[in-house]
């Protein structure tokens, strides 16, 4: 698995490209967010997506260990639980996406010497869980009122052995796939932020998932803002 | 990060209000918080809401070599973690070592699984059954909530079937209930020393002004299975009796266990809240998708060209070993190689604090080659 946290890809180029079939059934599970269920986190929220879900909780600007202060900027930490047993080298990957991502849209130095801290509770595990963890985290960041410079929806693709891009595959459908991708798009340019991928692909492939994640995060940053707004309105 | 302490004022208001029998939340002494308990999707998967303390526990299973000393019982396993982990708030570290002491008491003391049910060839293979519970808001009474939550998912396991045949063991994956002993109960109870005032499950204010603490663990057979008492109280026989008899939640729990459905946590979510919302399935347009991807590939600028083996002319670094140029101790001598091989980079964004790195030579200058 490869992590980059640039926009600019560095890749191998191969002899022969697949052909890659244009698919029409290409869509997203049903999901679902539900913020502020969680009354000591400043801000907390729960994503889900299928039947993976995840929770999330923050906890910030808060005081920070002197060892890891930061004297212009905040301290983020990144926290993973996995539903069972302890967290292990997967989470700390997990982790450093989630964080990479997370310190590029917050307005870190708005907060400086301080703390935040975003723990993020595997709740079921059924595919696609960096996106729904990426996406729990946003929803939280915005419960807890922190200034961020763009919101980020996470997105994954998954390239199955005939070469069909599935997005937001299941856990049956991630075994079975060639290559799992998995970006972090922004809200405002719709460009990548991160990008976490395993298995091989060719370059071809790897644009035209990003493509269509591009297009599936319009429909998650709809829902963030319908989220939003219902949350704030008078009437539901 | 520090937990922000707690007002003197606050405190005083707390305990003069207990003192008048009143609660933060309008409880009378012995009244319990609402208790719900959903299971989730999978098996061995229960979160328990106890007015806004929420927990969380899952049971898994394996087959391990079984203990020495033990070689027909099968292994249980408990792990309890705060949310946040106590690794962040040092300060949580002995409250969390405190409650999985507590929980491991007991559930495994009060034999509420058969351990020895668990076993499947004596001596060589035995069922591990791990519970961990995860606790997602501490509001008060975390130990109760945590051992409903652990029973709950183990009621709610199923173990898969095991098929023997000679010396192989197959584990089918038709999973079977597991027999349990039976339920057990635990209940908190904080104590205010000096008003001797019990209050019944706690919430994390009052937590936080109480002077003791005591939790009885029960059976449904309202026998005592553990007592863990804290905080140096003294308790008359009588109230501790009393607290027994006034426990009637246990057969409300016992009925909840019994009806709670397979509702996954993605169906529970609540529908009416302006905190919440769903949508359906959507279909991801995708008609142009290819051809984004073929423009973007045809105006990219062409990656750099990988070597083998890169080596990395700058002053400050060398390399030693089988089949790569020896440059040990030879930084003074690079200007001479200029031999430009065809499989050498030059790799252009070179550190500039590299270059000020001061190497420092033995008394020989010069190393053999």
């Amino acid at each position: 698995m490869t992590s980059f946290s640039c926009d600019k890809h560095r890749f191998h180029r191969e002899g022969g490209m697949m052909e890659v079939f244009p698919s029409s059934t290409v869509s997203l599970r049903e999901f679902g967010c539900e913020q502020t269920l969680l009354s000591r986190p400043d801000g907390s929220a729960s994503f889900v997506q299928g039947d993976t879900s995840v929770m999330a909780g923050v906890y910030g600007p808060a005081e920070v260990k002197i060892s890891k202060e930061i004297y212009d900027r905040a301290t983020l930490e990144v926290l993973v639980h996995p539903k069972v047993g302890l967290p292990g080298v997967r989470e700390r990957s997990q982790e450093q996406c989630v964080r990479e991502t997370c310190e590029a849209s917050l307005l870190l130095s708005l907060h400086p010497r301080s703390s935040l801290t975003l723990v993020l509770q595997v709740l079921h595990d059924d595919g696609a869980l960096l996106s729904c963890c990426l996406n729990a985290a946003c929803m939280a960041l915005m419960d807890a009122g922190l200034s961020m410079s763009c919101l980020f929806c996470g997105v994954t693709c998954a390239i199955s052995a005939d070469g069909e891009i599935i997005t937001d595959p299941t856990a049956a459908q991630e075994k079975e796939s060639r290559a799992l991708m998995t970006f972090a798009i922004d809200s405002k340019e719709r460009r990548v932020m991160m990008s976490s991928t395993k298995g091989s692909f060719s370059v071809h492939e790897l644009q035209q998932c990003v493509a269509a994640s591009q297009k599936a995060s319009e429909k998650i940053f709809q829902f963030y803002r319908d989220s939003v707004r219902r949350r704030y309105s008078k009437n539901l | 990060m520090k937990d922000t302490p707690m007002s003197n004022c606050e405190r005083d208001f707390i305990l003069k209000a207990i003192e008048e029998k009143k609660r933060l939340d309008g409880r009378q002494t012995y009244d319990y918080r609402k208790i719900k308990i959903t299971f989730g999707t999978d098996y061995g998967c229960c979160f328990v809401d106890l007015g806004q303390t929420r927990v969380m526990a899952q049971v898994s299973c394996e087959l391990v070599v079984p203990k020495e000393n033990r070689p027909n019982e099968g292994i249980m396993f408990f792990n309890l973690e705060l949310f946040p982990s106590p690794l962040v708030y040092p300060l949580q570290s002995e409250l969390s070592v405190k409650l999985n002491r507590q929980l491991e008491r007991c559930l495994r003391n009060s034999k509420c699984i058969d351990t020895e049910s668990l076993c499947v060839v004596s001596g060589e293979k035995v069922w591990q059954i791990r519970v961990d519970v995860h606790t997602l808001n501490n509001d008060g009474n975390l130990m109760d909530a945590a051992s409903v939550a652990a029973i709950g998912a183990l009621c709610h396991f199923r173990r898969p079937d095991v098929s023997i045949q000679g010396e192989e063991v197959t584990v089918v994956s038709q999973p079977g209930p597991t027999r349990r002993g039976f339920i057990v109960r635990c209940l908190h109870h904080s104590i205010f020393f000096f008003l001797t005032f019990l209050l019944v499950d706690p919430c994390e204010r009052e937590e936080r002004v109480m002077d003791g603490l005591l939790m009885i663990a029960m059976n449904k057979h309202r026998e005592i299975c553990s007592i863990q008492s804290s905080g140096g109280i003294m308790l008359l026989k009588e109230q501790a009796s009393r607290l027994e008899l006034a426990d009637s939640s246990l057969d409300n729990y016992q009925k909840d266990l019994k009806a709670g459905g397979r509702c996954g946590f993605a169906e529970s979510m609540p529908q009416e809240r302006i905190t919440a919302l769903k949508t359906d399935q959507t279909a991801v347009e995708m008609t142009d998708v290819s051809e984004t991807a073929s423009s973007i590939v045809q105006t990219a600028v062409a990656p750099p060209q990988t070597v083998p083996s890169p080596s990395v002319p700058v002053p400050g670094v060398g390399q030693v070993g089988e089949g790569l140029r020896n440059t040990w101790g030879l930084e003074e001598e690079e200007e001479e190689e200029e031999d430009v091989e065809m499989d050498v980079v030059e790799i252009l964004d070179s550190d500039e604090e590299e270059e000020e790195v001061v190497i420092l030579y033995p008394e020989t200058t010069k190393k053999p080659k």
